[in-house]
């Protein structure tokens, strides 16, 4: 555990609010300025190759849908363990990510190449009690995720009960035992950058493993700026403990281009040790196909179409 | 795992610089009287761009000539509105050959293809469709509306067809005709703009570009048939243009050098004041009058926002001006790269502490690494005197009146910064720094809309906005 | 009371608020219209000048903290003190000038009547030489006029009140503070009007007025480094002011040339004189969450 806790930071709802309301401030122009600038980057050639590369790796595949079926989740995980049938080069993705009461499904189709991420705790809202929430973790964990996407009380941190977001974060974790817990910030509710930097705090504090911007069924999910914030708070947390959390930005990143976009920014923001599915994931669906129309164009040479990647 | 960006270099192909440049005066290029020729180099290889001509006093009266009659018997007989549409003429065609003069404006002067196409250009555009819209409005402005007649300007190599517009847009609105020189480093994008003076069929005489060097400017500063000097360039030599007009009846504007202050507060928003701390020097190479060229840190975050600098600008990417994933570009002149050395020496001598960014420097061409100084005081020679290069001196304060003192203790007031999350400061520390612009969480803006000059030393008269008029309408003092 | 001696004036400079003699301890004698002899007047030095820009730079940060609402109201004082002590004024200038008591009448009419209109300024400046700019980004950026700081003014020779008048107010209306020389032929009533600055409110040292020799001192204003803008209108030899003007290039100050003709005093001023010693400062902000 950290000496921030250790001084007593979350004691109280008090403390814990004069601490993350004394974190340094977000500018929104600024902020959005210097992502639009790093979204300038012009990545070619070979770095485009081994870019495309590294997000196929950092996948998410994910199905989070009402009509979910244990056959669509299979061919889910057929994709996420070979998405490219024509060419075995082609990395696995990290993981898929289903509804907790697929994670059984999920993990005896992927065995263990692929993380099973399951969302649990009232995904999307979060509205629901602890016992509730913590009842889906504990499911999901026994299901064979071995990662949790949980979402934070939006209406709590909103109304300022920082630290109730806290403790629930402490007790979805110790529900996770060994998975690892991402944490949902719904960054799309919170609407404004310093709110995302002080849940991205709050979050490492209470023992995040990674901080995630979106559910995906809101909109605005991800963006570079928000993601962005997120980025230099996981930098200044290390700086200050010495411990990495990863970033996921999840929803709206459809193109390649997006995603070499956000690998500019964590490679610029945070630096090469987070360039690793250990500590960057995208939350993504459509966006594995566009990865793979543009390494089978970097392959051939000739732009390729959607009859050469599979619809799933 | 490492993430190397590949080059990724814009086409020169969409240039084409012919072997040699006359003068453009009275609507065509000629060649010259009585001046030479000299050439133009790309700062960043070392490569011959291409010969230019350099003025003589027969060429700048014949310029001169050719623009007193185009304003007596064309331009200032030609109502507003029209004078308006070449304007606008002139700025769509600046928008439809603006990747061209990108990369021109990049291969002579030595900036980042990202700056000269993402900044410089687009702002050119927008310089000449905000002044056209004034052409036939200056009334309203509140300065009367009598031009002076004929406008000499000289425009630097810092921001080239930037600054030309900065002159030439307002002049022509209000009624004006020019002669200007283009800095002798940076002539290309000047004489680009003559040939879209030509494409736009502006009457001949309206617009005329001598190239040269210092002895070209002087002679059209000194020509008695100009009404109005316009001055973008060091104090050193505003000073001498200043002593030149005096006692004449010419109008005069300067925009000279500053050595602004970047003031970040314990509560600013860090990443933010960052990226405008690097924003404030190290955009352009540090060449910019309004430049933040010393950070006044709060003493309280001072380490904090040391470190956070450093890391941040060891990400810096200098290079080919031409790939565009550089930030930082070439120094325009060998001249300027002995400058700015002979200063950084003077700050390792006076004893400050010396910090340059890792970063490989190309072998051709004139390149500095963004340099950090900190422990200096207001009484160093790198806090007082204009590097106009990627260095930084950082000074710290402990109040905000201290923080005003140090900003103002200086004979420049160009610009300042202001980083804080508390509003009232801002405007406090605004109504007393002595600053024709001031930044307040952010830096280096610029918009035709916005006027911009400074306080003592760093000259008088603001261009941009409605009080950038007041330089080209002559107003009656009684 | 028959044959009682009246008690004369002595005028000396006007400094920082108070009267001082100059430090040189010289004076000149002003003779009226007939070449009789009125006073002697303080004769100032360059140090006096040096003093008297050291008393407007100390004034001027005060001045321009005062609200425009607090200026306005001063300078209307200033009109009323004169219209109170006009008899003094006509007086002075009738013998000086050698005019009629109805054109010395009017002189003072016309002088008080500009304090008046400068006043009414004061509060006014802002909103028409200032702007919100309508950048294209997310900015708020506005533009305001903010005073350049110290003058240095010599006024004209004649109308001795009311050339001073029209040089001085709009100098101080925008929240300069100034260094005046007055006219050399007809020095007095710029130290009667200094008397009626002293007893209207204004700050100590917002004007300071010097009697002398213009081309003595002139050109020591013109290079002294802590005055910011000079305003030539009272110079009749070119070559004078061709040299201040060129002095005041050493650091780049602001010159308001002399008039090319004679000006008309009683016109309408406009904003010329205003504008010549104002700077505009644009303010940018982020506009966001």
């Amino acid at each position: 555990m950290t000496t921030l806790l250790d001084d007593g930071i979350a004691t109280s709802n008090a403390t814990l609010r004069r601490y993350l309301h004394g974190l340094p401030g977000v500018d929104q122009v600024g902020a959005e300025g210097r992502a639009a600038m790093l979204a300038t980057r012009s990545i070619k050639a070979a770095s485009k190759e081994r870019a495309i590369d590294l997000a196929i790796s950092m996948v998410d595949l994910t199905t989070l849908e009402g009509m979910d079926t244990p056959g669509k989740v299979r061919a889910l995980c057929a994709k996420a363990l070979r998405p490219d049938p024509t060419d075995p080069t082609t990395p696995h993705v990290a993981a898929v990510c289903v509804y907790g009461d697929m994670a059984a499904i999920a993990r005896d189709a992927v065995g263990d190449i692929v993380h099973v991420a399951a969302v649990a705790t009232a995904f999307p809202s979060g509205r629901a009690s602890l016992a509730v929430k913590l009842a889906d973790t504990r499911d999901a964990v026994a299901n064979g995720a071995d990662e949790i996407d949980m979402v934070i009380d939006r209406g709590a941190f909103l109304a300022g009960r920082y630290l109730d977001v806290f403790d629930e974060i402490v007790a979805v974790k110790e529900a996770c035992g060994t998975a690892h817990l991402k944490v949902i910030f719904e960054t799309g509710e919170l609407r404004t950058y310093d709110n995302v930097r002080r849940a991205s705090f709050l979050a490492m504090l209470a023992g995040a493993d990674f901080i995630k911007t979106s559910t995906g069924k809101v909109s605005p999910a991800a963006t570079l700026p928000v993601t962005l914030v997120m980025l230099e708070a996981v930098r200044d947390w290390h700086r200050q403990t010495g411990q990495r959390i990863g970033v996921k930005p999840a929803g709206g990143i459809r193109t390649s281009k997006d995603a070499i976009r956000y690998l500019v920014m964590v490679n610029e923001v945070c630096g090469v040790a987070w360039l690793t599915p250990d500590l960057f994931r995208f939350g993504a669906s459509t966006l594995l196909n566009d990865l793979l129309l543009q390494r089978q164009r970097m392959r051939t040479g000739h732009y390729s179409g959607p009859d050469y990647v599979t619809i799933d | 795992m490492t993430f190397d960006y590949a080059p990724a270099p814009e086409s020169r192909a969409v240039v084409d610089i012919a072997p040699h440049y006359g003068l453009f005066i009275d609507g065509d290029f000629v060649e010259s009287i009585d001046g030479t020729t000299f050439k133009t180099i790309n700062p960043a290889t070392e490569e011959v761009l291409t010969e230019v001509t350099e003025a003589g006093a027969a060429d700048v009266e014949r310029a001169v000539k050719a623009a007193r009659t185009a304003y007596k018997q064309t331009w200032s007989k030609m109502p507003g509105r029209e004078r308006a549409k070449y304007l606008y003429r002139i700025a769509r065609i600046i928008q439809e050959r603006s990747r061209e003069l990108a990369v021109l404006e990049t291969l002579d002067n030595g900036k980042p293809i990202r700056e000269s196409r993402d900044v410089d250009i687009p702002l050119v555009a927008a310089h000449f469709f905000y002044h056209a819209g004034w052409a036939d409005k200056i009334a309203y402005a509140g300065y009367g509306d009598k031009p002076y007649g004929v406008a000499g300007q000289i425009s630097p190599w810092n921001f080239p067809l930037l600054m030309l517009a900065w002159k030439v847009a307002p002049a022509l609105a209000c009624g004006n005709t020019v002669v200007l020189k283009p800095a002798e480093t940076t002539p290309l994008t000047a004489l680009a703009f003559a040939d879209i003076c030509r494409q736009a069929d502006l009457p001949p005489g309206v617009v005329n570009i001598l190239t040269g060097a210092g002895q070209t400017g002087r002679l059209i500063v000194e020509s008695p048939g100009i009404d109005k000097v316009a001055f973008t360039g060091s104090t050193e030599v505003g000073r001498q243009i200043q002593r030149a007009v005096a006692g004449t009846r010419k109008g005069l504007t300067l925009e000279l050098g500053g050595k602004a202050a970047n003031i970040v507060f314990d509560d600013a928003p860090i990443d933010e004041a960052i990226e405008g701390i690097v924003n404030g020097i190290f955009f352009n190479q540090g060449h910019v009058c309004c430049a933040g060229s010393r950070l006044l840190v709060q003493e309280s975050v001072q380490d904090e926002v040391l470190d956070a600098l450093k890391r941040r600008l060891a990400t810096l990417r200098l290079g080919d001006p031409m790939d565009k994933n550089t930030d930082i570009g070439a120094i325009n002149s060998p001249e300027q790269r002995a400058r700015i050395d002979d200063l950084v020496k003077s700050g390792e001598g006076e004893g400050a502490d010396r910090w340059s960014a890792p970063c490989a420097l190309p072998d051709r061409g004139w390149w500095y690494p963004p340099t950090v100084f900190t422990g200096v005081t207001q009484a160093h020679r790198i806090a007082r005197e204009e590097i106009f290069g990627p260095v930084l001196s950082v000074l710290t304060f402990r109040t905000p009146d201290e923080a005003v003192e140090k900003a103002n203790n200086t004979p420049f007031g160009l610009s300042a910064g202001i980083w804080t999350d508390k509003g009232s400061r801002i405007l406090w520390m605004a109504s007393r720094l002595r600053a024709g612009v001031i930044w307040a969480n952010t830096f280096n803006r610029f918009d035709p809309a916005s006027p911009f000059g400074g306080y003592k030393e760093s000259g008088f008269g603001r261009e941009g906005g409605r009080q950038g008029l007041a330089a080209y309408v002559k107003q009656e003092v009684v | 009371m028959e044959g009682r001696l009246d008690v004369r004036k002595t005028y000396k400079l006007f400094i920082g608020g108070a009267f001082p003699r100059s430090e040189s301890g010289r004076t000149f004698a002003v003779a009226d219209a007939k070449g009789r002899f009125m006073a002697n007047a303080s004769l100032a030095s360059r140090k006096d000048a040096r003093d008297a820009v050291t008393a407007a730079r100390g004034a001027q940060s005060r001045w321009w903290d005062a609200t425009a609402y607090n200026r306005g109201q001063i300078l209307y004082r200033i009109a009323e003190m004169l219209e109170g002590r006009r008899a003094q004024f006509e007086d002075e200038i009738e013998r000086a000038e050698g005019v009629s008591a109805r054109r010395a009448g009017a002189q003072v009419d016309a002088s008080i009547d500009r304090w008046v209109w400068y006043a009414g300024w004061s509060d006014k400046i802002a909103q028409v030489l200032g702007s919100t700019n309508p950048v294209a980004g997310p900015y708020f950026n506005f533009s305001v006029p903010e005073p350049t700081g110290v003058v240095a003014a010599v006024a004209p020779q004649r109308p001795s009140l009311l050339g001073l008048v029209s040089v001085v107010a709009p100098i101080i209306v925008s929240g300069n503070s100034c260094v005046v020389i007055a006219s050399a032929e007809c020095p007095l009533p710029a130290i009667t009007l200094a008397e009626v600055l002293a007893t209207s409110d204004l700050p100590g040292g917002v004007v300071n007025i010097l009697t002398g020799a213009p081309a003595e001192i002139g050109p020591w204003l013109a290079s002294h480094a802590d005055v910011n803008a000079l305003d030539l209108t009272g110079i009749v030899d070119d070559g004078v002011a061709t040299e201040m003007a060129v002095a005041a290039a050493d650091t780049i100050k602001r010159v308001l040339p002399p008039s090319a003709s004679a000006p008309d005093w009683s016109a309408d001023p406009g904003l010329g004189r205003i504008m010549s010693f104002v700077e505009t400062t644009t303010v940018w902000h982020p506009q966001g969450v």
